[in-house]
Parts: C-alpha cells; sequence; structure tokens
C-alpha cells in the first residue's frame, strides 16, 4: 500500500515531464487531468482502507493519516475540475491572443508542478520538508499569476513573490527553533523534525523557544494562507492568475498552507498549551474577518471581490481552529472542501466573464443569468455556497463551527465573527444581483462557454450538491482527522 | 583548531556578518550592494566550516562549501546580472528614510535582536548560540531593508540577507538543519532568486525601469 503514498505527487510530476518534452496540446492537457484524477483515486482508497492508520513511506519522510487524506481530497477535487476546465480556457486564450504558444506550454508544466507541490505539502511528515513542498508552490504560480505578462499581471507577480517569500521565510525560521528544541528534547537530529517524533518529543519541549517558533511559523504560514498582516498579495495575485489556477489558488492553496498550521498547532499545543495559539488565531483570524469584509464592501471588480471572499473564509478558518475542538476541526475541514468546490464554480465562470468582456469590472457585466444559463447558473451555485445557504454544505460547517466557538467558551469571537459574516453576506449578494438578475445591458457580448469548462462547471454543481445533502463516509473521515490533531471534545 | 581560536572565528565571522548588513544598509551603489552581499555570504559559510573543522564533522564541511558557491558566488552573479546597465538604474533612488536615520533604525533592531534571542541562548548557553543575536538582527535588518528601499533590485538584496539570516542562526543554533531540508531549502531560494531576477528584467521592459512606486495599479 506504501506506494499509493507517492502516487499523488509522481503522477502530477510525469504529466509535468510529458508537458515539457510535447507541449501543450489535447494528450498532455488531458493526462495533467488523468494525473489530477489519480490524486483523488488513491485519497479515496487510502481512506477505504483503515483510515485510522497512519502509514509513513521513504525513510518516515511522508506520512498519510486521516487529515492528509483529507487535504489530498481536497487538492485532487478541485485540482480535477481545474485541470479540466483549462482545456478549454487555455484554447480561448490562445485563440484571443492574450498569450502564446510558448506561454501555454509553461502554463502545461507549471500546473501539474503546482499539484505535486501541494501533494507533497500534504503528504509530508518532517515539517521540514513540508516547508520546502510550500515554497515550491510559490515558486512553481509565480508565473501562473504573470501568465498574461500585462503590467498588472507583472505588479501581482512581484508583489506575490516577495511577501509570500518572506512569510515563508519567517516560517522556516520558526521551523529552525522546533528542531532546536526538539534536539535538546532528545530527538535525534536524523527525525527531530518528524511530526510523529515532535508529538512524542512535545511535553518536553523548551515552552520560550517553542513560543517564538509558533508565532514565527504563525506569521509564516498565515502569510501564504492570506491572513493578516501579510494578507496584501492576496487579492492582485488571484484576481490577475488565469481563472482555473486562480480556483487552485484560492480553492486549495490557501488551505494547504492552513494544514500546515494545523499540524503546528498539534504540536504547539501539547508543548505550551492551547492558549497560545488560540489568541493568535483568534487576534489574526479576526482582523483577516474584517478587512475582508471591508474591502467586499468597496469592491468593484468581481475576480478581487471573489479573493476577499477567499479571505473572509480563512478568517472564519484560523478562528474555528482557535475554538480547536473535534467538532470545530471537523466542520473546519468540510467548510475548506465546500469552499474548494465553490471557488472552482466561481472562478471558472468568472474567467468565462473576463474573456467574453475583456474587464473585470462588476459594473460591465449585466444580466448573465439571460445571457448564458450555464455560467449564470453555476455562478449562482457557487455564491449560494459561499453564502452559506441550506442545501450546501458550507451552511452545516459554517453551522458547526458556530456551536462548536459557542461550545469552547468564544462567545465574543462568535459575536464578532458572526457580524463581519454577515457584511460579507450583503456585500456577495448586492454585486451578484448586480451581474447575475436583471436584464442585460444593451450590446453585452456573446459569452463562450467551452465544453471542458461546461463540463468542470457541471460537475462542480453536482459534487456540491451531493456533499450538501449527505457527507456520508466523509463525515467519519473528518472527526477522525479531528482526532488525529488532539481535538478530542 | 582550540577552543579560543574556535570561538575567536566563530565571533569574527559573526561579526562580519552583521556588519555586511550594516554596510549594505548605508550604501546607495547597486554594485556595492551586491558585493557586501557576496562578503556577507563568506562569513556565513565561515560559520559551518569552523564548526566542521572544530568538531571534525565532514557533512557539516561539505554544506559549508556549498553554501559558500550558492551564497558567495552564483546568488549574487545572479543579482549582479540584474542590476541594469543604465546610469539611473545601477543607484538607490532617493530612500523614503534617509541613511542618518537608516542607521539608527539598525542600531535599534540589533537591540532588539538581543532581547528577541533570550529564550534561545537559555536554553543552550554555548559559544556558537551566543552569536545568535547577530543572526537575528541581520534578519530584523533585512525585513527594514525591503521596506524602506524603492528598486526592484533591492528588495530581492533584502530577501537574500533575510535568507542568510536565517541560514546563520540554523547553523548556530543546531549546526544546521537535517541535509534533506537543506538541500530543499537551498534549492527553493535559488528558484526563488532566479524568479525575481527574470521579474526585474520584464519589469524593465514592461515599465522602462524598476521603480516600485511605479506598482500602483491593483489597488482595493
Amino acid at each position: 500500500m506504501s506506494f499509493l503514498l507517492l502516487v499523488p505527487i509522481a503522477a502530477p510530476l510525469a504529466a509535468a515531464a510529458l508537458a515539457a518534452v510535447l507541449g501543450w496540446r489535447r494528450l498532455t492537457s488531458s493526462v495533467t487531468v488523468a494525473a489530477a484524477l489519480s490524486v483523488l483515486v488513491s485519497a479515496v482508497i487510502l481512506s477505504f482502507n483503515n483510515r485510522s492508520q497512519v502509514r509513513f513511506g521513504i525513510l518516515n519522510l511522508f506520512r498519510t493519516d486521516a487529515l492528509s487524506i483529507t487535504m489530498l481530497i481536497v487538492i485532487g477535487t478541485v485540482g480535477t475540475l481545474a485541470t479540466v476546465a483549462s482545456i478549454g480556457y487555455i484554447d480561448a486564450e490562445l485563440a484571443h491572443g492574450h498569450t502564446d504558444a510558448k506561454g501555454a506550454n509553461l502554463y502545461g508544466v507549471l500546473v501539474p508542478i503546482f499539484l505535486a507541490a501541494m501533494a507533497s505539502a500534504v503528504l509530508a511528515n518532517n515539517i521540514g520538508v513540508m516547508w520546502v513542498a510550500i515554497e515550491a508552490t510559490t515558486v512553481a504560480t509565480a508565473f501562473l499569476v504573470g501568465h498574461r505578462r500585462t503590467r498588472a499581471a507583472l505588479e501581482a507577480t512581484w508583489k506575490y513573490v516577495v511577501i509570500c517569500s518572506v512569510g515563508i521565510a519567517l516560517a522556516f525560521l520558526g521551523t529552525v527553533l522546533l528542531y532546536f528544541a526538539s534536539l535538546h528534547a532528545g530527538a535525534s537530529s536524523g527525525d527531530a523534525l518528524n511530526i510523529d517524533v515532535l508529538l512524542a518529543h512535545a511535553s518536553r519541549l523548551d515552552p520560550a523557544v517553542t513560543r517564538l517558533g509558533a508565532g514565527l511559523l504563525l506569521l509564516g504560514y498565515g502569510a501564504k494562507a492570506g491572513l493578516v498582516p501579510f494578507h496584501t498579495w492576496l487579492a492582485d495575485a488571484h484576481s490577475q492568475a488565469p481563472a482555473p489556477v486562480s480556483a487552485l489558488m484560492s480553492g486549495v492553496l490557501l488551505s494547504v498552507a492552513f494544514y500546515a498550521l494545523l499540524r503546528v498547532k498539534s504540536v504547539v499545543d501539547l508543548a505550551v498549551g492551547t492558549g497560545f495559539l488560540r489568541t493568535g488565531l483568534i487576534i489574526v483570524g479576526l482582523l483577516t474577518l474584517l478587512i475582508a469584509a471591508s474591502l467586499l464592501l468597496v469592491q468593484t471588480d468581481f475576480k478581487r471581490m471573489l479573493a476577499y471572499s477567499s479571505m473572509e473564509n480563512m478568517g472564519l478558518v484560523a478562528v474555528a481552529a482557535a475554538a480547536g475542538t473535534k467538532l470545530a476541526i471537523a466542520a473546519l475541514l468540510l467548510h475548506v472542501l465546500a469552499h474548494g468546490i465553490a471557488k472552482s464554480l466561481v472562478f471558472l465562470g468568472s474567467g468565462q466573464l473576463q474573456a467574453a468582456h475583456d474587464s473585470t469590472q462588476i459594473s460591465d457585466v449585466t444580466g448573465v443569468l439571460a445571457r448564458s444559463p450555464m455560467i449564470g447558473a453555476t455562478f449562482l451555485v457557487g455564491l449560494a455556497i459561499l453564502l452559506g445557504l441550506p442545501p450546501f454544505a458550507m451552511f452545516a460547517s459554517e453551522l458547526s463551527i458556530s456551536r462548536a466557538l459557542a461550545g469552547a467558551g468564544l462567545g465574543w469571537v462568535l459575536g464578532a465573527a458572526l457580524l463581519l459574516v454577515v457584511v460579507a453576506f450583503a456585500a456577495l449578494v448586492r454585486n451578484g444581483a448586480r451581474m447575475l438578475l436583471g436584464p442585460p445591458a444593451p450590446g453585452s457580448p456573446a459569452i463562450a462557454v467551452p465544453r471542458s469548462v461546461s463540463a468542470a462547471l457541471v460537475t462542480g454543481v453536482i459534487l456540491s450538491l451531493v456533499l450538501g445533502l449527505t457527507v456520508g463516509p466523509l463525515l467519519e473521515l473528518f472527526q477522525t482527522a479531528a482526532s488525529v490533531l488532539g481535538g478530542n471534545r | 583548531m582550540t577552543q579560543a581560536t574556535y570561538n575567536g572565528v566563530l565571533n569574527l565571522a559573526a561579526g562580519a556578518f552583521l556588519l555586511a548588513a550594516v554596510l549594505i544598509v548605508w550604501r546607495r551603489e547597486l554594485r556595492s550592494i551586491v558585493a557586501l552581499l557576496a562578503w556577507q555570504g563568506i562569513a556565513l559559510a565561515a560559520i559551518p566550516l569552523t564548526e566542521g573543522i572544530y568538531q571534525h564533522d565532514a557533512a557539516l564541511i561539505v554544506v559549508g562549501v556549498v553554501v559558500l558557491l550558492l551564497r558567495a558566488v552564483a546568488l549574487p552573479l545572479l543579482l549582479a546580472r540584474a542590476v541594469g546597465t543604465e546610469p539611473g538604474e545601477r543607484r538607490e533612488s532617493t530612500p523614503l528614510v534617509n541613511t542618518t536615520t537608516s542607521l539608527l533604525i539598525t542600531a535599534g533592531l540589533t537591540i532588539l535582536a538581543y532581547a528577541v534571542t533570550r529564550p534561545i541562548i537559555a536554553l543552550d548557553p554555548s559559544p556558537s548560540t551566543r552569536a545568535v543575536p547577530a543572526a537575528f538582527a541581520v534578519i530584523l535588518i533585512a525585513v527594514f531593508v525591503m521596506v524602506s528601499r524603492r528598486r526592484a533590485l533591492s528588495q530581492a538584496v533584502g530577501f537574500m540577507m533575510l535568507d542568510n539570516g536565517i541560514a546563520a542562526t540554523a547553523f548556530l543554533i543546531t549546526a544546521g538543519v537535517p541535509l534533506i531540508v537543506e538541500l530543499g531549502a537551498s534549492l527553493d531560494v535559488l528558484f526563488a532568486v532566479l524568479v525575481l531576477g527574470l521579474l526585474t528584467g520584464h519589469m524593465r521592459r514592461t515599465f522602462g525601469g524598476t521603480d516600485l512606486d511605479q506598482l500602483r495599479e491593483l489597488r482595493g
């Protein structure tokens, strides 16, 4: 079974190698879809096979448990939707002259590398290797963000690379400090950064050094997860990236970075108590919610609106992690999966809207539902999920997060978070209605929808409905994942 | 190598390391900043080399040689290539904070570094750990350089200084992270600097310069 652990990393890398040799063509883009699908399939097989077991591979550098399987499911699902839609998206970009053959080839190589890096991050047992994988996502996505080579795209890429690299460098310093503490707690130098070894030595880690390291890790991985204070790159990068990449960055990459924080938190909580990171997560979570909600109110650009909605959701996830109970973590994981699918729907749709109007201004787009029922309806479903409306899964996850916060004695945090979520809700409804409903303005261009994009959108809607109606076997997986993190209340 | 020589060389390396950072704050000429960065790379590589020789640890000496090649030769060369040939591009434009204030802030940050690193020294008061405030000071100074400079290349220099500071911390307190992590991290830094170098090239072609004040299209 241990080879299954490597499929999610090896399959996308193989697809990238093929794309590097053959360039952007139907064969290579289909192989990339197959690779993304294989991430999902291996996660499902692993989860059916004794999901409470922890497996290790290659010198204990890699591991799977319920939490990494959950994250692989998120990567696989959104990765499949995004790579399917990439086929039609890139063909359209080529046809419109927004990119050339060289750009398309680069896209074909970088997207599977990006997937492989995220899979390595969630499979790493060594938190140093996890850091290397997460920094690799920054390098892989840099030229994806700047794909269009316009001034705005270049500006977004520069901010993205500089801010995320600084943030992630702080996370490395935090990792070094944990390594130092782990060595002094009696771990041997080869495996002192392994999650299982850190957990075993957690009670003997020096509290002062661990706190210093944990603070740096919160700031550093928080930067990649779009949390305050290093959040300023997010809206720029997510709005300038090609639509399928925006879906991957918003829907998966943010939560992969947050996953790293969850792993670190399980160690730090044992070493210095739950209070330290709880306080930190509440502060950054609420501030992130505040900034996201205020910027959503004044937003005039629909891709930036979606990016700030991702920030809002990461703020909520941070607050849920602060509660840290089993219910909170299980709800958080459901939230992450539902958010990933919803962001695929809205970002893929927004890519077609941008192609049709050659603009991302909300005011330029009217009557989408009447002009293109496919884009209009799927965008509407995506927004409904993000708004937390039943029957979709984010209704259940937000309700459970609220219950968990109340149960953990964080009533005032719940109150503040709810208020900000309501503000964001109002802003999304207003802007969404302006774009989707009503009669189209005269002279509105036709919205082209390539077959592959339709396929991804319809699949996304079906998945959202299924996930909303029954969490099914996933519930047990989420609960097992929550107990892996030590949330046992 | 005797204990006294070891202490002396280690402190000298840490001191030179910090001095290079202070000189980078002082200088405005991009070429000399890049040269200082190479000197800082040599001081950084001296730390694992000294420890490797003192403890007869061959692996650490190999790591030291790799660090020397990467941070004193490869990365500064990459940056030197990215420094423009136009006269206007070779100097840092009027800084946001003047030199005197910058140097005062640098002194303040160095004192702050001593305060922040107290728990680290308390846990392991060995000669190498006692030098860790110098490494932390470089980290803080690097962040200051990144926020106070306006040329794209100066930000890249700040990023590399930040990375040097973190690497020095790792060598001083734990004799380096496990080899696989060290290799992965070095590769990531190399790629990040490559990306930044390529981006400065794109920027110069698109904006006609690398003054980051021109990056003001994306707001709100």
